[in-house]
């Protein structure tokens, strides 16, 4: 074997490891919090800014740069709204926190 | 900073990431997790801004999506969390196509050789198609879940349809795939290839969520929520950059597996639901219904039965959301509480038009959420259930679920008919989505409670003074 390994090779292992830990972790959320869920998700695919800061950043604004300024616009209405409306829906569920847990004292005791 | 330093960082990212869906398994930890979502991507993009010149520039685009972004995530209504779901699925397939045409204007921007090489025009083709598919697909399933049917025939909330509709798809996908292969074996930029393959793509988008109706939204969007995912992989892919990949292909099997368990609470295939058109073949089951007299009463009659019950479980639907009733439910449910009753809520998983989207009115009304109990943990307890009340639900309690030859035979209900007393609030005795008739309605223990389900509940709170 000669020769060093490919990107794209890397890129696959890293993908497929990505995939299982997705599926085992996905498959812990609790149903009551599944639309939570896909608000992060949402808001964790918009990470996309990246490429995005990349394809603005050339020295020339040219084409591509224009295009790029589109997507950071575009992913940053997603980085933002995605967490913000997120913990705005994670804050509705933490009222009921303090009564739970003083209801579980209460058996203990 | 050099590469091996960015990586690094990408590293910590992706793990924060990781971290931030593993939170989501309770709601106690849930909070923490979305801060080191936050986290994480603040990393990303602050080590990608470090590495990169037009800072100001770029500020200024990310600086207007982000006050919109905030915005929006400040005032949307909790209602209106399908539609804003779709919208931002929309944005991240948007952002795809921009960045991959950006990619195909000038490779030598992101560190590769000009022409591009095959194996990133592979990878690039299909970041782009996944991301087009996303935005198109987001926007027809946003304007049908925003009821923009009304205007636009397009967004009809009902399946839309047409002779030979699928062996269009079949043909649009194989010549787009047929353009994608164009783009890769090119020497040059092939920009029409792209662009043509890119048109096709948007087309196939709006051409395979027109035919999927109003109820199968929840398996729509979280399909959509992995598409957006699989498209950011994709982009990852072709720039070289593990954590867009790994942050990718989180959302891209978050998606995947939201939808593998809507479509198993509904007893249906993924391809069937793609397929479209649940309720147009079962008409002639629904016309039967003619003659079988329901018992209807008013909303004081209601309140006298739930009143009285010792055990209470309602059971919300789209109708629970659509009338905007969660207030006025949680008002009465601490009413009835305070009567002594024992209240809980049971949730069928694709109730709604989004996974967990009951969870998130209720939570919105304050309803705590141990009161708050999944179908499968309820139906043990229905047979000795008092009352049960089934707020704008239809197909998710319909018997007829148990009926071998029935159409919706094998989807799990809420076995509402096996409790004492069923009151059941609906505006009229239309069918379902599915399109069939409930025998749930005529059955002698139940009563129906006509209304719009917040008049209706508001009502039952002042009869309950």
């Amino acid at each position: 074997m000669t020769g060093t390994v490919d990107p794209t090779v890397i890129n696959l292992v890293v993908f497929v490891l990505a995939v299982f830990v997705g599926y085992h972790v996905i498959w812990n959320v609790t149903p009551a919090l599944h639309t939570p869920l896909m608000s992060v998700t949402n808001a964790i695919s918009s990470v996309i800014i990246v490429g995005a800061i990349l394809a603005a950043g050339p020295y020339d604004t040219d084409f591509g740069a224009i295009l790029g300024a589109v997507a950071v616009g575009l992913a940053a209405v997603n980085v933002f709204g995605g967490f913000l409306v997120t913990q705005r829906m994670l804050e509705m569920f933490r009222k009921k926190a303090p009564k739970a847990e003083s209801a579980a004292q209460k058996e203990k005791a | 900073m050099s590469a091996n330093q960015v990586a690094l960082w990408y590293l910590a990212a992706s793990v924060l990431f990781i971290l931030a869906l593993k939170g989501l398994s309770s709601p106690v930890s849930a909070r923490r997790g979305n801060l080191f979502g936050m986290i994480g991507m603040a990393i990303a993009v602050l080590v990608t801004l470090a590495v990169t010149r037009k800072v100001t520039y770029i500020l200024v685009a990310a600086a207007v999506g982000a006050t919109l972004g905030a915005f929006v995530a400040r005032r949307v209504q909790m209602t209106q969390m399908p539609e804003l779901v779709a919208a931002m699925h929309s944005l991240v397939g948007m952002a795809a196509v921009l960045i991959a045409a950006s990619v195909v204007n000038n490779p030598a921007a992101f560190g590769m050789a000009d022409p591009m090489p095959r194996g990133n025009r592979l990878e690039l083709f299909i970041g782009s198609f996944v991301g087009a598919v996303t935005f198109s697909g987001s926007v027809i399933a946003f304007g049908k879940l925003a009821g923009l049917g009304k205007k636009f025939r397009l967004f009809s909330s009902a399946p839309v349809g047409f002779k030979g509709q699928h062996m269009l798809n079949l043909v649009l996908a194989l010549v787009m795939v047929g353009f994608g292969v164009a783009f890769f074996l090119a020497a040059d930029k092939a920009w029409t290839a792209f662009l043509v393959m890119l048109a096709i793509a948007f087309a196939l988008g709006v051409l395979i969520i027109i035919p999927i109706g109003g109820a199968d939204m929840p398996v729509v969007i979280s399909m959509l929520n992995s598409y957006s995912g699989w498209a950011a992989a994709g982009i990852g892919f072709s720039l070289n950059n593990t954590m867009l990949i790994i942050a990718g292909s989180l959302v891209g099997s978050s998606g995947a597996i939201l939808s593998y368990i809507m479509c198993k609470a509904m007893n249906r295939s993924f391809f069937s639901v793609l397929l479209g058109g649940f309720g147009a073949a079962e008409g002639a089951v629904a016309a039967d219904s003619g003659q079988k007299a329901v018992r209807s009463g008013s909303a004081e009659d209601a309140a006298f039965l739930l009143a009285n019950a010792e055990s209470v479980v309602i059971v919300p639907g789209y109708g629970l959301a659509v009338a905007r009733a969660q207030h006025a439910v949680k008002e009465m449910a601490q009413k009835l509480i305070a009567k002594g009753v024992n209240v809980r809520y049971a949730i069928h998983p694709v109730a709604g038009r989004m996974p967990g989207h009951m969870n998130v009115l209720l939570a919105e009304a304050e309803v705590p959420y141990e009161q708050v109990v999944e179908m499968e943990d309820i139906n043990s307890d229905l047979g000795t259930t008092d009352v049960v009340l089934v707020l704008g639900a239809n197909d998710v309690v319909n018997p007829l679920a148990h009926e071998k030859g029935s159409p919706i035979y094998g989807m799990p209900i809420i076995e509402a008919h096996k409790a004492r007393t069923v009151l059941v609030n609906k505006r009229s005795m239309a069918a379902g989505y599915a399109g069939l008739d409930n025998p749930l309605f005529y059955l002698e223990k139940t009563m129906m409670v006509f209304g719009d389900a917040k008049k209706v509940v508001e009502d039952l709170v002042k009869a309950l003074d």
